[in-house]
């Protein structure tokens, strides 16, 4: 067997070849290590970020699921409202009871509704939008270098404005209602998309569009017969999980007044009504996860398409 | 602009001091040439020899640094646009990757061949005459590739792939085929099939057929002008008999025993 030694001829003109080299990247990875751990420290000093606050209060996390679904009776405007055994099938005029919490439910089912449908369309106008300017923004297919570089900027603007930021300015000009929100999230998804589809074709394979040229080929001919039928899984993949994301935000943006269960959720935070408050956040929980799964398989079968 | 003659013709097609420049090394120096209708014509050189920078430069898939090509008196080197592109319709590329739309069905991507002809509608909405599509099955049949017709063209063997990269060209109506080693990625039998499939094309349809060739054996074998290429130059034009020791060692250099 070798002994390896550090005397080795080998290693040693190695070390004195590249031993500076190796000590530059190691002083940079410590470098890194110590900027990022000062950062975090910086940000949890001006955040009150720490450990003892966090540990208090982690027993009380489950807490809320616990009293709801507690056998002790509650009365009143308690914070956490409680739904008990005992009275779980009582009347509408009953507290603690199924029926007093969601005696409302068909208005919030068609908020729910309203609110679903708002991401429909918003996903559907982003996505026109995004594959519509996602093909200009592509370098590795446009020679027209100055309208890559403006049009990857304006998707940079349109994502990079904080949605609920929109929706208020929007709310201006149309209004209180859904279409402000409708809107906000489109802008919002046409940067978000429209990035990441430039970067699919850019990855997209250059043999088949040379091939296309090589016929004598338009642009328009090299794009539709070349690059979409190379990314367009791709696409509709990231359309889904933006879908997802934008059911989830469409919630959030009623909070300024653009419409859908979100409107419904503040107004009853307002009020102090705790049972329709939770019973709101339930079925916004509920609708998220259904269609998370549901989304999720229907984006794994256009993944598996893609290879 | 001076038109083009119609598609049918490229009676002589001549290269006139075409260079190109990749920073520092020239793919291909000063090349001079002249191309009759009708020809068969195979070039042979080492790898990096700049055998395919010449082809995709007369496609003008890649522009030239200096010098010209001229088809039938007129410059191609200046077609720019529509122009440009319906030279590039009529002399039809074989690559090396077959550069198929693997996604694609074959019957599609024989289709493609036709794009140069379409209206920017006709291209966005798949909309291919029944013609179009008559002489698309036919072309595939010839290539006994009919029944494969509906399959995604990546679900095909390496040398069908190249008959269906063959019956695109034919699409084109072509006067000119430019093959860019088109049997390299191929096993012989599928070989022989792809270069009888060339000749073919030649002899029947009358078309000139440049083709870039890494053995000796095959040039030989299918074409009756050779020419040789060695570090960007053309080192030799002439029939095959004309490869003598001396030539296939400027060719070459010192490995001609690699390429039998």
């Amino acid at each position: 067997m070798l002994t390896p030694t550090v005397q080795d001829p080998a290693y040693r003109r190695f070390q004195q070849r590249f031993g500076p080299i190796l000590r530059t990247r190691l002083l940079q990875a410590w470098g890194t290590v110590a900027s990022v751990a000062l950062l975090f420290v910086i940000a949890a000093v001006w955040t009150d970020f720490a450990p003892d606050t966090i540990l208090a209060g982690l027993p009380r996390v489950g807490e809320y699921f616990g009293k709801l679904l507690s056998i002790e009776p509650s009365r009143g405007a308690d914070t956490v409202p409680v739904l008990a055994f005992g009275h779980i099938f009582g009347g509408t005029k009953e507290p603690q009871s199924l029926a007093y919490w969601f005696y409302r439910i068909d208005v919030y089912a068609a908020l729910l509704w309203q609110t679903l449908q708002m991401a429909v369309l918003a996903t559907v106008l982003g996505f026109a939008a995004a594959f519509a300017l996602c093909f200009p923004a592509t370098g590795s297919l446009s020679r027209l270098r100055p309208m890559v570089f403006l049009i990857r900027r304006l998707l940079e603007i349109l994502r990079t404005i904080p949605q609920v930021v929109l929706a208020l300015i929007l709310v201006w000009p149309f209004g209180i209602g859904p279409l402000a929100g409708i809107l906000a999230m489109a802008i919002h998804t046409t940067g978000g998309l429209g990035k990441l589809f430039a970067e699919l074709n850019e990855n997209a394979d250059r043999r088949p569009i040379e091939g296309i040229v090589s016929v004598g080929g338009s642009w328009l001919a090299q794009i539709r017969y070349g690059v979409v039928p190379q990314v367009l899984p791709g696409f509709l993949s990231y359309a889904l999980l933006r879908f997802e994301i934008n059911v989830r935000s469409s919630t959030i943006l009623g909070f300024v007044g653009a419409g859908g269960i979100g409107m419904e959720l503040k107004r009853t935070i307002g009020f102090n009504i705790y049972e329709e408050v939770s019973a709101i956040c339930i079925l916004i929980l509920l609708m998220v996860v259904v269609l998370d799964l549901t989304s999720e398989r229907i984006r794994h079968a256009f993944i598996g398409r893609m290879q | 602009m001076t038109p083009l003659p119609p598609n049918d013709r490229i009676f002589v097609l001549q290269l006139v001091q075409l260079s190109r420049r990749f920073g520092d090394t020239l793919a291909v120096a000063g090349a001079d040439l002249t191309i009759v209708r009708g020809e068969m014509v195979g070039i042979i050189g080492r790898s990096g020899a700049g055998k395919s920078t010449l082809l995709r430069l007369i496609n003008r898939l890649i522009e030239p640094s200096s010098g010209r090509i001229v088809a039938d008196g007129v410059d191609v080197t200046a077609l720019r646009g529509a122009a440009l592109r319906a030279w590039r319709a009529r002399t039809a590329m074989i690559f090396q990757q077959f550069n198929l739309v693997n996604r694609l069905d074959v019957l599609t991507n024989v289709l493609c061949g036709r794009l140069n002809h379409m209206s920017a509608w006709r291209v966005l909405f798949k909309r291919f005459t029944p013609a179009e599509r008559v002489l698309a099955i036919r072309t595939l049949d010839r290539f006994g590739l009919a029944e494969v017709a509906l399959k995604r063209a990546d679900a095909l063997s390496g040398g069908q792939q190249q008959r269906v990269a063959i019956a695109r060209a034919l699409l084109q109506e072509p006067a000119m085929l430019l093959a860019d080693e088109p049997i390299s990625s191929l096993d012989p039998v599928n070989a022989k099939a792809v270069m009888d499939a060339l000749l073919d094309i030649n002899r029947t349809d009358g078309i000139t057929v440049l083709v870039n060739l890494h053995t000796l054996d095959t040039a030989r074998a299918y074409c009756r002008r050779i020419i040789g290429m060695s570090a960007g130059r053309i080192v030799f034009d002439g029939p095959p008999e004309g490869l003598t020791e001396d030539v296939l060692h400027a060719i070459y250099g010192d490995d001609v025993a690699e390429h039998p």
